[in-house]
C-alpha cells in the first residue's frame, strides 16, 4: 500500500511484551520450590499458556496497528514522507513508553515446558526444537499464505490494484478505506506475532524494536519494496551473509570478523549498483 | 508537500542581529548555559543544517548525516592523541582536515548508491548507511569499540574548556555562521539552482541535459562535508566520540531538530537544535510525574511527542509556525488599507533571538 511504516519494530517488541505479561498474568503457576537461580525454569507452562497468549498478542497488535493507521496516516495518505516521519515520531514514544513499563532488563517467553529444547538430526546434528520447527515452519507457512492471499484471492488483487492506482480502485466502487485496514491489520499481526516467537527464540529487551527494524530495512532494500518473493531472497541472503560474515571472515592468521559489518554493507551496495530500486523493485 | 524553500536574499540585518546577540551571550547567561544549551545547539544546528540542506535544496531527506560525521569524529579522534583508537598522534589541525576528506569521500559513495533512489527509499537506504556505520564503530576495536575513544586532543585554539568554555563558544559559533552563510552561498550558485530544479522536475532536468545522479551524488557529499564538520565540532564539544553517541537514536535526534526547526529553511536548523536543547536540560525540571507514563526521566516520549505535534500540524517546522503568524499578522495589519505593509517577501532572514 505504499506505506513505510517505521513503527513496525515497536509493534514487534509490544506483541512480545504482551504475550509475556499475559502468560505470567494468568499461566504462572508455581510449582513448590522457587529454588531456582536463573528464575527462568521454575514455572511450568501448558501449550495453552504459550499458545493463547501468541494469539491475543498477535490480535492486539493487529488492532493497535489499525488504529495507528486509521489515527495518524488515514488522513495524509500518499505523503510518504510525512508518513515515515510520523512512524518514526509514534517509534520513539512507544520504545520509551515500553521501557517505563517493561524495564530495561531482557526478558523471555517461555515455550511450553513439554516440548524439547532440540532435537537430533541425521548426522549428529542438535538443532533447536522450538528455532528449527516452530519458527521456520511458522514462517514457512505464513510467507505461503501471504502469498496465497496477495496472488489468488479478490482481496489480493485489490490490494495489488491500490497499490497501482488508488484514485481508479476507489472510482470502481471499492472501498479502499477497509482495504487498507485489512492491509495493515495483516501487517500489524504479523509484526506482533513476530515479536512472540522472537521473544520466545530469543529475548525482549528495549533496542530490539531497532534491530528488528534494521533487519527488515535492509531486507527490503535488498528484495525491493512491495515484493513478497523479493522478501523472502532478502531475508535469506542477509541471514546467510551476517551468520557466514561472522565466522568464516578469516583470511590465514589474519581474522577479520570485526569487520564482519563491511560484508552486509557490500551485499546492500552490490545488490542497489545494478538495481536502485532493490532486486525485485518496481517504480512507483 | 514542499513549503517554501528560501532562495531569496539574505536578510543581511537579522542575521547580523542575531549574531552580535550570540556574541553578547557569554556576558549575560552562565558558564553552564553558555556550554549544555548554546554550544550544543550551535554544532547539532549544523548537523541538522546539513540535512535540511539536502531536503530543502535537493528534495533528499537523509538519515546518513550522523553516519558521517560519526566517520568525521572517529577519524578526528583516531588521528590526534587520545585513549583507545590508533595510536597516531598528529597535528589536531591535520587531523581536522584528514576528517573532513575522510568524510567528504565517505559521502560521496554514500551519495552514489542512494542517489539514484528517491523518497521513503532514499530514507530507507541512508537509515541503512548510519546504522551500518555504528555497528562497524561498534564491532572495529582497533578504531573504536564500544568504549569509543576518549580524551581527545584539542586544538590549542579551545583553550580548556572544562575551565572556561567561551572560547570553544566563539570557535563553534564562527564555524556555524560560516556554515549557514557557505550554504546560503552554494544554493544560490548555478549547481544550487540546478539542484532545485532536480528536486521538482528530475524528468526535465535530465531531458535539459542535466546529469541528474551526478548532481544529486555532488550535492551529498557536500552536505556530507559540513556534517563532518558537525561531527569534529562533536567530538570538540565532548572531548570524547563513541558508537553510542553516533547511534540510531542520535540519528533520530538529528532528524527531530530539523523537523521542529523545519525542514525547508536552514536557518530551522539552529532554531530545532536550540528548543531540542532546552527541552532536553529543563523538561527533566518542569515535567511533572504521572505514575510511569511521564515524567523526569522519560525524556524521549516528551520529545517524541513535540516532534509527533509539529509533523501533524506544521510540516513546516517551528520557522513554519513563526512563518504563518507573521502572515496572519501582516495580513491583519494590511487589512485596513492597501496591501502595502506585507510586502517584506518570504525572506528576512533568521528571527531575532533565535540563534542565541
Amino acid at each position: 500500500m505504499r506505506v513505510v511504516n517505521m513503527a513496525h519494530g515497536s509493534l514487534y517488541l509490544l506483541g512480545g511484551y504482551l504475550a509475556l505479561e499475559m502468560q505470567e498474568a494468568w499461566f504462572k503457576e508455581d510449582t513448590g520450590l522457587n529454588l531456582s537461580l536463573s528464575g527462568a525454569s521454575d514455572a511450568e507452562y501448558g501449550f495453552v499458556g504459550w499458545f493463547l497468549p501468541l494469539v491475543l498478542a498477535t490480535v492486539a497488535i493487529g488492532i493497535i496497528g489499525v488504529l495507528m493507521q486509521q489515527v495518524f496516516l488515514r488522513w495524509n495518505q500518499g505523503q510518504d514522507l510525512r508518513q515515515a516521519l510520523i512512524t518514526i515520531a509514534l517509534s520513539v514514544i512507544l520504545a520509551d513508553q515500553m521501557l517505563a513499563a517493561f524495564g530495561g532488563i531482557s526478558k523471555d517467553v517461555q515455550a511450553p515446558s513439554a516440548w524439547p529444547t532440540s532435537v537430533l538430526l541425521p548426522g549428529d546434528v542438535r538443532f533447536g526444537f522450538f528455532r528449527g520447527a516452530i519458527v521456520l515452519g511458522s514462517a514457512l507457512l505464513i510467507g505461503l499464505l501471504l502469498w496465497l492471499v496477495i496472488k489468488r484471492t479478490r482481496f489480493g488483487k485489490i490490494v495489488r490494484a491500490g497499490v497501482d492506482d488508488r484514485d481508479m480502485v476507489s472510482a470502481l466502487g471499492i472501498n479502499v478505506n477497509l482495504v487498507f485496514i485489512g492491509a495493515f491489520l495483516i501487517g500489524a499481526m504479523l509484526a506482533g506475532f513476530g515479536g512472540v516467537l522472537g521473544g520466545t527464540m530469543i529475548s525482549l529487551a528495549p533496542g530490539q524494536d531497532t534491530a528488528f527494524l534494521l533487519n527488515s530495512l535492509i531486507v527490503v532494500i535488498i528484495g525491493g519494496m512491495g515484493s513478497l518473493g523479493g522478501a523472502a531472497i532478502g531475508a535469506v541472503a542477509l541471514g546467510l551473509v551476517d551468520a557466514y560474515a561472522d565466522v568464516y571472515l578469516t583470511f590465514g592468521g589474519t581474522d577479520l570478523t570485526n569487520y564482519s559489518i563491511i560484508v552486509t554493507f557490500a551485499l546492500l551496495v552490490g545488490v542497489l549498483a545494478v538495481r536502485p530500486l532493490g532486486l525485485f523493485g518496481r517504480p512507483a | 508537500v514542499n513549503p517554501t524553500v528560501s532562495t531569496g536574499r539574505l536578510g543581511w540585518i537579522g542575521l547580523a542581529v542575531v549574531v552580535v546577540v550570540a556574541a553578547l551571550m557569554p556576558f549575560v547567561v552562565s558558564d553552564f548555559f553558555l556550554n549544555v544549551i548554546l554550544t550544543k545547539a550551535l554544532w547539532l544546528g549544523v548537523a541538522a543544517a546539513s540535512l535540511i540542506f539536502l531536503a530543502a535544496y535537493g528534495g533528499m531527506v537523509s538519515l546518513a548525516q550522523v553516519g558521517i560525521y560519526g566517520v568525521a569524529g572517529m577519524t578526528y579522534a583516531n588521528l590526534v592523541l587520545a585513549d583507545g583508537g590508533s595510536t597516531v598522534a598528529w597535528n589536531p589541525w591535520l587531523a581536522l582536515i584528514a576528517a573532513l576528506v575522510v568524510a567528504t569521500v565517505v559521502a560521496i559513495g554514500f551519495g552514489w548508491i542512494a542517489a539514484r533512489s528517491e523518497g521513503i527509499y532514499f530514507l530507507m537506504i541512508t537509515l541503512a548507511f548510519s546504522v551500518l556505520v555504528f555497528y562497524f564503530f561498534s564491532q572495529v576495536t582497533q578504531l573504536s569499540g564500544f568504549g569509543g575513544v576518549n580524551s581527545v586532543d584539542l586544538p590549542g585554539i579551545l583553550g580548556n574548556p572544562e575551565q572556561d568554555p567561551v572560547p570553544r563558544y566563539f570557535v563553534t559559533l564562527v564555524v556555524a555562521v560560516l556554515v549557514f552563510l557557505a550554504l546560503r552561498a552554494v544554493a544560490r550558485t548555478a549547481f544550487g539552482i540546478g539542484l532545485q530544479g532536480i528536486r521538482d522536475e528530475p524528468a526535465r532536468m535530465r531531458a535539459l541535459g542535466f546529469d541528474v545522479t551526478l548532481h544529486r551524488m555532488l550535492a551529498f557529499g557536500f552536505a556530507g562535508f559540513i556534517a563532518g564538520i558537525a561531527g569534529v565540532l562533536s567530538v570538540w564539544y565532548n572531548s570524547r566520540i563513541t558508537p553510542g553517541s553516533i547511534n540510531l537514536e542520535q540519528t533520530i535526534n538529528v532528524l527531530i531538530i530539523a523537523v521542529i526547526g523545519g525542514l525547508y529553511r536552514l536557518e530551522g536548523a539552529w532554531i530545532g537544535a536550540l528548543a531540542y536543547a532546552l527541552i532536553d536540560n529543563y523538561s527533566r525540571e518542569w515535567v511533572p510525574d504521572i505514575g510511569n507514563v511521564l515524567g523526569p526521566a522519560r525524556f524521549n516520549t516528551i520529545i517524541g511527542l513535540v516532534f509527533l505535534v509539529i509533523v501533524l500540524l506544521s510540516p513546516g517546522g517551528l520557522v513554519g509556525i513563526w512563518e504563518g503568524m507573521r502572515d496572519r499578522l501582516g495580513g491583519r495589519r494590511g487589512g485596513g488599507g492597501t496591501q502595502t505593509t506585507t510586502t517584506a517577501g518570504p525572506e528576512t532572514g533568521p528571527a531575532p533571538g533565535t540563534v542565541n
